[in-house]
């Protein structure tokens, strides 16, 4: 068949690379790099997805037509993420009005906690 | 199907061309699986940057050491996985039968450590709905945080015993000597999608478990 056979050996090494990774991602976690911390959480995740598609999914024995099938998912995921964010990131939230019967946008005693109300908390004051 | 060494469907030219229909198609299927799981990705992206607070609150309440181990009970699987494929590749039926059991028993080792963190999360009370209650000021928001903790891992899960099932056909079908150094592709086409899983769980265990930490 088309994939020439990966030996075992590498298999092995891609395997203890893994492993490595995964305890050097716990690790990192437990130091402070503030916003550094998802991004080298990330970094490592995305390595560890290379390594797999790579030898383990025999990517990189396959045919360029494999490598743009592989890419492409990753792509529009890129692009999901990317226009989503941009737009939740960007937009002016207004608070939600209490209802239709609502006559102003002081709510009342008692429905205070609803999410709505909460959407500013993880903003710069 | 029928026999062994009928390797080559009738509408391909040559094996090497029906082994490149047969990766393109498990791939063109990944692609949708790889926004299908961009989507949850995506929401709890947007979520956890309007709330990181409540999310790194929530975040500590996942056990890291049952993450943990079943991140490398999965990692293994995936070794034992690309295994059983080379001993696909070289005819060898008894090996191919031991990786596809030994896959399928740390699959299974996978989906009970979760079994038992689910339990844990039902104790806990931090499972979304009537009973959920979480102390604090963010109890709404973490309970949004559970609520994408249980959509992923359970989506992970239904993926991980949808390739349990094709695993044990795949296991009985080695075993009557249905593949051969020339007919591997179903047991290559359910490595990639066993890795593919795998990949999945690279993500969601430092994303869910792993924030705040420090």
């Amino acid at each position: 068949m088309s994939h020439p056979m990966v030996s075992p050996k590498l298999y092995f090494l891609v395997f203890a690379t893994l492993m490595i990774l995964t305890g050097v991602t716990v690790g990192a976690a437990y130091l402070d790099l503030g916003p550094l911390n998802t991004v080298v959480a990330l970094t490592i995740a995305g390595c560890k997805t290379l390594l797999v598609i790579l030898y383990f999914m025999h990517v990189r024995y396959s045919s360029r037509l494999t490598w743009v099938f592989a890419g492409v998912g990753f792509l529009w995921l890129a692009i999901l993420i990317a226009f989503t964010m941009s737009d939740m990131r960007t937009r002016s939230w207004q608070p939600a009005p209490r209802g239709w019967t609502a006559t102003s946008f002081s709510s009342p005693p008692g429905q205070e906690g609803t999410p709505n109300r909460e959407v500013s908390e993880g903003r710069s004051p | 199907m029928s026999e062994s060494h009928a390797a080559l469907a009738h509408q391909f030219d040559d094996p090497q061309q029906q082994a490149e229909a047969v990766t393109l198609g498990i791939w063109a299927f990944l692609i949708t699986e790889v926004l299908f799981f961009g989507g949850l990705f995506t929401g709890y992206a947007g979520y956890r940057a309007n709330y990181p607070q409540a999310f790194a609150e929530a975040s500590h309440h996942l056990d890291i050491l049952l993450g943990g181990i079943n991140t490398m009970v999965l990692i293994s699987s995936s070794l034992t996985m690309a295994l059983a494929v080379h001993a696909a590749q070289s005819g060898k039926r008894q090996a191919l039968v031991a990786f596809l059991l030994a896959t399928i028993f740390l699959g299974v080792v996978f989906l009970g450590i979760k079994v038992i963190e689910y339990g844990h999360k039902f104790e806990d009370h931090l499972v979304p709905g009537r009973a959920f209650t979480f102390p604090g000021p963010h109890a709404q928001q973490v309970q949004l945080f559970f609520s994408f903790y249980f959509a992923m891992t359970g989506m992970h899960a239904l993926h991980m015993i949808i390739g349990i099932a094709i695993l044990s056909v795949l296991v009985v079908r080695a075993w009557r000597n249905r593949f051969s150094a020339a007919y591997y592709a179903p047991v290559e086409v359910t490595g990639v999608y066993w890795h593919f899983v795998d990949i999945v769980w690279i993500f969601l265990f430092p994303l869910l478990y792993l924030i705040g930490r420090h």
